[in-house]
């Protein structure tokens, strides 16, 4: 009746989900940390500099301030769901990970044992991962709607409607890597960019750059990440959605907010650059072939957080009209353009 | 062990749908049909249809829901009474539900909970996709194209009828 095999199967993945969500949890910290230093050394300062070194210990200030910080409800919220929004946009945010590899099937050295560097391989896992991502933004709009504040409301609604707009090209970005890769397994879609650079999804030319440009641009959007930060434009909205949330409950928006930040990254990394595979395919004596899977993908996902900082200092705020003009005419139709000639590629 | 899961997901599922009519704000209404619609998806994991289930959610909690929250957002309607629905029709609507509820427990009493497999081995059913994506675009090509062209329909008509509104405007 009870399956020692099948025991140790869930000991395993319990083990496995354990340790991404501490990860995940522990992973905002140093980020917030490093996008503020980002920030401070392009606008030509030092950032934050007081608490520890180089300030490195002030997302631990800050956790603390937050923690100790007064816990508003306003009277006139709707109270069960103004606080459970910032709960039902975190649990998305960390279910999209489940089905994200960050290696293949590695052979454990000394006990001869198989293990996959993923929780699951779902046969449909980037739909899956579609529409958890689709979910995060109930918590934007019942945080905004609950509040009971306008500033909340028209920033919830803002962005619902810009999620809306550009989940299609986000979509359809999907519809490329699938047909550049022929499955929707995340594992198989990484496993067909083996054995090089030039294998990667991006130097499928000439349409792999498109789809990665409308990937990042539609994904940046999808995360509300500058210069589509509508949802909390400060000069009309006060802070958006999240206007009335302060403490902890304001905190797990921003926690939602970096994990969305470093699935986007953790995304590109794997539709279009090969995922953990290195660039040349080498192995190195006695160091795990692991090893070396996990050291591509950290950089690879780094690089694309970092860019994702860069651009969020650089550029300015796109007006709202010229936001949803971005998403439905010019996205959309290259898209459409896009799997025409994929499919002709294909063939 | 499935029926275990079964019987959570059926019981979450049909206390949230009687909860989208109980309650009067519909706000919540709409929070708990998500929530009724998230466990159905998991329902159809369970059925082996994983495809069916990414479907289910990224098409019905991820998009349509999305829209009904805007439309009620912008709309502002208020709570509802339940003076309101006591006309005429409540008594044959009554009977139809009725109606309906003896099919449904008909139909219940003769089933079973767990399907049995049917024609696909459990290889093939791992590859669920494939499997429907190859029955669609074969056996089933005359339905699927007379659907997409349904909503090719209303999607233009849908524009049609903004674009009617904005002329008369101007």
């Amino acid at each position: 009746m009870i399956d020692l095999a099948l025991i140790i199967t869930i000991i395993i993945m319990v083990v496995k989900v354990g340790l991404l969500t501490m990860i995940l949890f522990s992973l905002p910290m140093p980020l917030t940390w490093i996008e503020r230093k980002v920030a401070g050394h392009i606008h030509a300062r030092l950032g934050p500099f007081r608490v520890g070194p180089h300030g490195i210990m002030q997302p631990m200030a800050d956790t603390v301030k937050l923690l100790f910080k007064e816990d508003i409800v306003p009277e006139k919220a709707d109270k069960l769901i103004f606080k459970l929004a910032p709960l039902i946009a975190m649990i998305p945010a960390f279910a999209v990970f489940v089905a994200i590899p960050v290696g293949g099937t590695w052979t454990v050295p000394f006990i001869d044992q198989e293990m996959n560097l993923y929780v699951t391989d779902m046969n449909v896992g980037l739909l899956y991962i579609l529409a958890m991502g689709g979910l995060g933004i109930y918590g934007i709009i019942f945080g905004g709607w609950a509040s009971n504040s306008k500033y909340a409301l028209l920033g919830g609604m803002r962005s619902a409607a810009q999620m809306i707009s550009y989940e299609v090209a986000l979509s359809f970005a999907a519809v490329g890597v699938v047909m550049m890769s022929n499955s929707l397994s995340l594992v198989d879609i990484v496993n067909t960019q083996g054995g090089g650079f030039w294998n990667w999804n991006f130097f499928y030319l000439p349409v792999g750059p498109v789809w990665f440009f409308i990937f990042i641009i539609a994904g940046s959007a999808e995360i509300n990440r500058i210069p589509f930060d509508l949802a909390e434009d400060e000069g009309t909205l006060a802070a958006g959605f999240h206007t009335e949330y302060s403490g902890m409950k304001f905190s797990f928006f921003m926690l939602a907010e970096y994990i969305a930040l470093v699935t986007v990254s953790v995304l590109a990394v794997v539709l279009f650059f090969g995922g953990w595979n290195p660039p040349i395919d080498y192995t190195i004596p006695f160091v795990p072939i692991a090893f070396i899977w996990l050291f591509w993908f950290v950089i690879k996902v780094s690089v694309f957080i970092y860019m994702f900082m860069w651009v969020r200092f650089t550029l300015p705020r796109y007006r709202y009209d010229q936001l949803m003009n971005i998403g439905w005419k010019i996205l959309i139709p290259i898209s459409l353009v896009n799997i025409l000639i994929t499919g002709f590629m294909r063939i | 062990m499935e029926q275990i899961f079964f019987y959570i997901f059926a019981v979450i599922a049909v206390v949230a749908a009687v909860s989208v009519v109980v309650s009067r704000n519909p706000v919540h209404s709409a929070l708990f049909l998500i929530v009724c619609l998230l466990q159905v998806a998991a329902i159809f994991v369970l059925l082996r249809a994983p495809f069916l289930a990414a479907t289910q959610v990224f098409v019905y909690v991820g998009a349509v829901m999305v829209l009904f929250l805007f439309t009620v957002l912008v709309l502002d309607i208020g709570r509802e009474t339940v003076v309101e629905y006591m006309h005429s029709h409540a008594f044959a609507a009554v009977g139809a539900v009725v109606a309906l509820f003896v099919v449904l427990a008909y139909i219940a009493s003769r089933g079973t909970i767990t399907v049995p497999q049917g024609g696909f081995s459990e290889e093939v059913l791992a590859k669920n996709v494939e499997v429907v994506g190859r029955a669609l675009f074969t056996k089933y090509i005359f339905p699927f194209e007379v659907v997409s062209f349904l909503l090719l329909i209303a999607l233009v008509g849908a524009i049609v009828l903004v674009m009617n509104e904005k002329g008369s405007k101007s």
